[in-house]
């Protein structure tokens, strides 16, 4: 059975193993936590956030600039 | 984690504030830190005008969504810039603004450099040695030029822009890197007004960006998410990178960065304030906005190297 969770941050994909934290499936993507915002279902969700299986997490990137 | 206030499921957590809000929560507590920020700094009072530059990003919408429902006179201003980008980029951004000026009912005033000056900013940046390579210094000027131009022309009291924390950190980052001491002087929540310049204030200086982006998700802002197709790249993003990796392993250094900054500024502890006379400002021969250039100003000297012809 597919036990991943899957975190899209704008084109790219990456994918963690259910059962971690928010915060712990970021660091492991090397996405800077405090860079993005996480929605599940459109929810926003927080860094203690246990990610569960199939769990598709669309990642905000807040950073804009010029 | 909980809501500080309900007990509720929180949706945003603000380490450097060691505060968690459910959406109601933060929606509400959002404009009274902004009333509180625009009191403590003296950016406006409620009987004036106030025009703010809107980009469609997620920071001006929001600021104008925020003033409005705080009960200020808010209009706002659209710069055209004519940048496309592969991505449609100034037309998509004037769709959201119109989008959310006509929502919200709101007066919306539209500027569109190629018509006013006959060159779209990539145009004019390639004719111009400030241009070369990258329009952004240049799409920063005209900005700057048009905003303070159209709140005077107006006759608005105070030009707001959404200039969040970072962006303010960013700033101050650089400046620091290279001690800018002019620039790092004139850093801060409100710019007086002075001889043809308004005054410009910056309501969401106290606000992460990423307070800014949920402000906005959770208002269900329809906002530009596209990066301008410029900005890729640049330094100011490369600062806003470092500085959230540091906020990461110690949160809260973003804000005590700009706040002790700003402290030291008022305090004197850093500097020795010029007098503003000595630094020989005057009204440009050509538009009347202040100054340090003999006759014209930058960006009226820019314009004459140039020579375009209005659309």
């Amino acid at each position: 059975m597919d036990n991943t969770v899957k975190l899209i941050l704008r084109e790219k994909e990456y994918e963690v193993r259910q059962g971690m934290t928010l915060l712990d499936a970021l660091k492991k993507s090397q996405i800077i936590p405090e860079s993005v915002i996480a929605t599940r279902d459109g929810e926003l969700i927080l860094d203690d956030e246990i990610l569960k299986q199939g769990d598709v997490i669309r990642l905000i990137a807040v950073i804009s600039g010029g | 984690m909980k809501c500080r206030k309900c007990g509720e499921k929180a949706s945003v957590n603000m380490r450097q504030h060691k505060l968690a809000l459910c959406k109601d929560h933060y929606l509400e507590w959002i404009p009274e830190q902004t009333d509180r920020f625009i009191k403590k700094y003296q950016m406006f009072s409620p009987d004036e005008r106030i025009l703010v530059a809107v980009s469609g990003g997620k920071d001006s919408l929001s600021l104008w969504d925020i003033l409005v429902r705080l009960g200020f006179h808010a209009d706002g201003l659209y710069i055209g810039l004519g940048i496309d980008g592969g991505i449609n980029y100034s037309n998509e951004s004037q769709r959201l603004t119109e989008e959310f000026a006509n929502q919200n009912n709101l007066k919306l005033h539209i500027v569109e450099i190629e018509r006013e000056y006959g060159l779209s900013i990539p145009a004019l940046s390639m004719q111009t040695q400030r241009g070369l390579g990258k329009p952004c210094a240049v799409c920063g000027l005209t900005k700057r030029h048009e905003m303070n131009r159209i709140a005077r022309d107006l006759g608005y009291d105070v030009l707001a822009t959404g200039h969040n924390l970072d962006d303010e950190a960013a700033v101050l980052f650089g400046n620091t890197l290279t001690w800018s001491a002019d620039y790092l002087l004139r850093q801060g929540p409100v710019l007086p007004a002075s001889d043809g310049l308004s005054r410009k204030v910056k309501p969401l200086c106290r606000f992460y960006e990423r307070e800014m982006t949920a402000y906005a998700l959770l208002r269900g802002i329809n906002y530009i998410y596209e990066e301008c197709p410029h900005a890729v790249g640049s330094t100011s993003i490369y600062y806003k990178e470092i500085l959230n990796q540091i906020e990461t392993a110690r949160p809260g250094a973003k804000l005590t960065f700009y706040l002790r900054f700003l402290e030291a500024r008022r305090s004197g502890e850093l500097f020795v304030e010029p007098n503003l006379e000595a630094a020989h400002l005057h009204p440009c021969t050509n538009c009347g906005q202040l100054t340090s250039a003999p006759d014209l100003c930058t960006f009226c000297r820019m314009m004459e190297k140039v020579k375009p012809t209005p659309v």
